[in-house]
């Protein structure tokens, strides 16, 4: 079985020709440069009114009955952390290891509100996987969540000593997006005085 | 257990993707039969391991495990059986392991079915078709891994969108992405001809019948998920130009093009690199709508998927792909010298004319689609591109394609004959001039385009027919001659015209439906009526419903065209789903197969009553019914002799003066 013949390398070409054929790749190099730019930007940023605002005013029950419930007063005099969860939310089982170990490490305190869920369910959640949260809220109705402009949970806040919001990250805690993102803006939070 | 045993099955399928990369083209440069037979046996083993691991995912979403993530955060324990399963490719993870999965399925129907390919070429086919498997399914384990486990495993699931829990959603992933992966085979094709450096009538011929097959899948994919938009999203419109809907519609556009193309090459022996330009470009647009949706780079109604880390790996991997076939391309593609001459006025040329607009179309949806991307690498401002720039730009475009399309086919190869076409178009362009003339005066010129497209779409229509007559000699001699001409017509030429005709049909049907509508929203309570468009519509009662994971309302209105009896009772609905607290409404139509009467109820207001929207939409339903027209034609042309297994041989070509046959 003979393979097929191939045209001759050498063959000549019509002068100007071989540029022609470069268009293509030279359009999808532009292409690429744009679409790795649009690649830097993250959609999951979505730009939050309520960032340096104040948090908004709320009073939540507790959700156990050892733990105080939260309120938009609770969230002055040093900066803290504001965990939106759910026990009906994946994402939050997993970043649960992450919020515990920073809840043991005493650097920051960390306040839960139990987002649109069964408080039963929510106080079995925390039972299984450990309490990180020195203040767990329920916000059974979600309308605090709708106050501070909550995307989905997990969510979590940096407010800042004066009760401003001052980050927001949509999402699960991850040991990765802690050390890049939550650390470093409460470590310069709680230089200041 | 089975969960892990789908892992490894899909670890080894990119195994055994590897090796159908390496040997067969090693075997195809060294010339060694042994080493490209390697092809045939590695892509069916290829879709067995993906098929196996594909089935253990099924499995799991089937018998509800929520111990697997993916599971535990798309399905739950009420949803009917039929979400279940949808529920598998209603996500990021499942829907690419069903493109994987269709991707063998493609490669080992080749397998199968390509004993008539020389087997060199079959064997470079094979091998840079597995590239393609490598490069996915490295994506699926590196980035996307649907068999990861959850510990501990959540008492129930998170359940999926509501929007998506719907029939026409369940199937329409499986058959755009049969159209977007489809093309993945006549790219394979494309690039092994570069690397032999030759195409001609007979690689054309091959490549065809996957082409005509992405090309109705696709079709028939579209149609679906403009219908699942018309009825569920409850607007009462068919196309947004929504970044995931241009996404599919690009790839349709070329992949047209493409089958047209292909045409002139086989008969014609000419238009050679533009055609495996079609080729590499229709799916290098398959993988940028697949980079659009998954990646997020684009915000849309659909991005449930977005996610920049995976945008990063798909980015690599289009660079690969298109950017290492281009390059191929730009070194190869110069040496396809064509052989065929013809005159600007001929079927080639129609043909040429055809590729140009629907080239310029493909470019046009293209900027719209990534103008806002553009503006935002640049950090220019937050924009999307609607509705009004495709009116402008997009629409124009058509207009000539349109008015091409009936002529084309009457022309004939080489060199036509114009005089006689325009004798032998008389009558079509009499009568649509007349209907377009006739609907601007009923409609008292008030929707110029409207009338402008109904013409258009008389003309495609009789042009067709017009086409198909001559083919025949309708009234040109005795019938019995006519009968037995309609019988001899090859399936090609009827695929042609169904789907020819079929343009025509979807083309009436946008119109139409677009300018001719008629709509009454208001705030409605049982016991009130309203007449849209002449009909009375009465809202009768609203009653309570449920379903195995949603509770609602459901509302119903009696229509009557002023007669003692309501001709239809609609039922539409306002469902709640307990498990993600969002309510939805389900619209109601009744059709008639002329017109659609579609209503839908809204919010609930603080006075009492419902947002009721009504529409009354003529023609319509030709939307859908064209598409799938369309499709069929591709179907009937898929069954055309020359296509079928085994036939096209690769013939020695006098006229070139080359030795082409494989002796």
């Amino acid at each position: 079985m003979q393979l097929h013949d191939h045209v001759p390398p050498g063959r000549p070409f019509p002068p100007g020709a071989r540029p022609f054929y470069l268009i293509p790749i030279a359009c999808f190099i532009g292409l690429f440069i744009v679409f790795g730019l649009g690649l830097t930007k993250n959609p999951a940023i979505l730009p939050s009114a309520l960032i340096d605002k104040p948090a908004p005013s709320f009073d939540l029950p507790p959700l156990l009955a050892d733990h105080p419930g939260l309120a938009q007063a609770d969230l002055k005099g040093k900066p803290v952390l504001v965990n939106f969860f759910a026990s009906w939310c994946a994402p939050c089982r997993e970043e649960a290891p992450v919020l515990a170990g920073l809840a043991a490490s005493g650097d920051v305190a960390i306040f839960g509100i139990d987002y649109k869920d069964n408080p039963a369910a929510g106080r079995k959640f925390l039972e299984a996987l450990g309490n990180p949260y020195q203040r767990v809220a329920v916000d059974a109705a979600g309308r605090t969540a709708i106050d501070f402009g909550l995307y989905g949970v997990p969510e979590t806040y940096i407010v800042d000593a004066k009760g401003s919001i001052r980050y927001r990250l949509p999402g699960a805690l991850t040991p990765e997006n802690l050390q890049s993102e939550i650390l470093p803006r409460l470590a310069a939070l709680q230089r200041q005085p | 257990m089975i969960i892990e045993a789908g892992h490894f099955a899909l670890v080894l399928a990119l195994m055994v993707a590897l090796v159908q990369v390496v040997i067969p083209l090693w075997g195809a440069t060294t010339g060694r039969r042994v080493l490209m037979d390697v092809a045939e046996p590695a892509a069916l083993m290829q879709f067995v391991l993906v098929a196996i691991s594909f089935a253990a995912l099924l499995n799991a979403y089937i018998t509800s495990d929520f111990s697997v993530l993916t599971v535990a955060e798309n399905s739950h324990s009420t949803k009917p059986m039929m979400y279940k399963i949808s529920g598998l490719w209603g996500n990021h993870e499942g829907s690419m392991l069903l493109w994987v999965l269709i991707l063998t399925i493609y490669g080992a129907a080749v397998a199968l079915f390509g004993a008539g390919l020389p087997p060199a070429f079959r064997a470079r086919v094979l091998s840079v078709h597995a590239m393609i498997g490598v490069g996915f399914i490295l994506f699926i384990l590196l980035t996307s891994n649907p068999f990861l486990r959850i510990s501990p495993a959540p008492p129930d699931g998170q359940g999926m969108n509501p929007v998506l829990q719907d029939p026409g959603l369940a199937f329409h992933p499986p058959f755009l992405y049969l159209g977007y992966v489809g093309f993945s085979m006549a790219f394979s094709f494309a690039v092994a001809a570069l690397l032999e450096g030759r195409v001609d009538p007979a690689w054309a011929r091959w490549v065809r019948p996957w082409t005509l097959l992405a090309w109705c899948a696709l079709t028939a994919g579209i149609c679906l998920g403009s219908f699942w938009a018309y009825y569920e999203l409850g607007w009462g419109g068919w196309w947004a130009w929504d970044p995931v809907e241009n996404a599919s519609f690009m790839p349709w556009l070329s992949g047209t093009a493409l089958l047209h193309s292909a045409i002139v090459v086989e008969k014609r022996d000419t238009l050679k690199s533009w055609t495996i330009f079609l080729a590499l470009l229709t799916f290098a647009l398959s993988l940028v709508g697949t980079f659009l949706v998954r990646s997020g780079v684009l915000t849309s109604v659909h991005a449930f998927a977005s996610d920049p880390e995976r945008g990063a790996f798909i980015l690599l991997l289009l660079g690969l792909v298109i950017g290492g076939s281009l390059v191929l391309y730009a070194i190869r593609a110069p040496i396809l010298t064509p052989t065929g001459q013809f005159a600007p006025v001929s079927r080639e040329g129609a043909l040429v004319l055809n590729n140009l607009l629907l080239a310029t179309a493909t470019v046009t949806v293209f900027l719209g689609t990534l103008y806002p991307l553009f503006l935002d690498a640049i950090n220019g401002p937050k924009v999307s591109v609607g509705a009004p720039y495709y009116m402008a730009t997009f629409v124009p475009l058509m207009v000539p394609l349109l008015v091409a399309m009936a002529a084309g086919p009457l022309l004939t190869w080489k060199r036509g004959d114009l005089p006689g076409i325009a004798a032998r178009l008389r009558v079509p362009f009499g009568v649509s001039v007349a209907i377009m003339v006739g609907t601007s005066l009923m409609a008292g010129g008030k929707s110029a385009l409207a009338s402008i497209g109904i013409g258009l779409a008389a003309w495609v229509f009789l042009g067709t027919m017009q086409d198909l007559a001559g083919r025949v000699r309708l009234f040109q001699g005795p019938f019995s001659d006519t009968l037995r001409r309609l019988g001899a017509l090859p399936r090609a030429s009827w695929g042609m015209t169904i789907a020819h005709a079929g343009v025509a049909i979807t083309l009436a049907g946008m119109t139409v439906s677009t300018g001719w509508s008629a709509e009454g929203i208001q705030v409605m309570k049982p016991g009130d009526q309203v007449v849209v468009a002449g009909d009375i519509w009465h809202f009768d009662s609203t009653a309570p419903v449920s379903g195995s994971n949603w509770k609602g309302m459901q509302a119903q209105f009696s229509v009557s065209d002023g007669g003692a009896r309501p001709f239809t009772v609609l039922t539409p609905s306002r469902r709640t789903y307990s498990l993600q607290q969002m309510t939805l409404a389900k619209v109601a139509i009744h059709t008639n197969h002329l017109a659609n009467w579609y209503v839908v109820v809204g919010d609930p207001q603080p006075q009492g009553g419902w947002i009721v929207r009504i529409y009354w939409h003529p023609l319509a339903p030709w939307i859908w019914y064209g598409f799938l027209i369309m499709a069929a034609g591709g179907a009937v042309s898929l069954s055309d002799r020359r296509l079928r297994i085994g036939a096209p041989v690769r013939r020695p070509v006098v006229a070139s003066g080359k030795s082409h046959a494989a002796a």
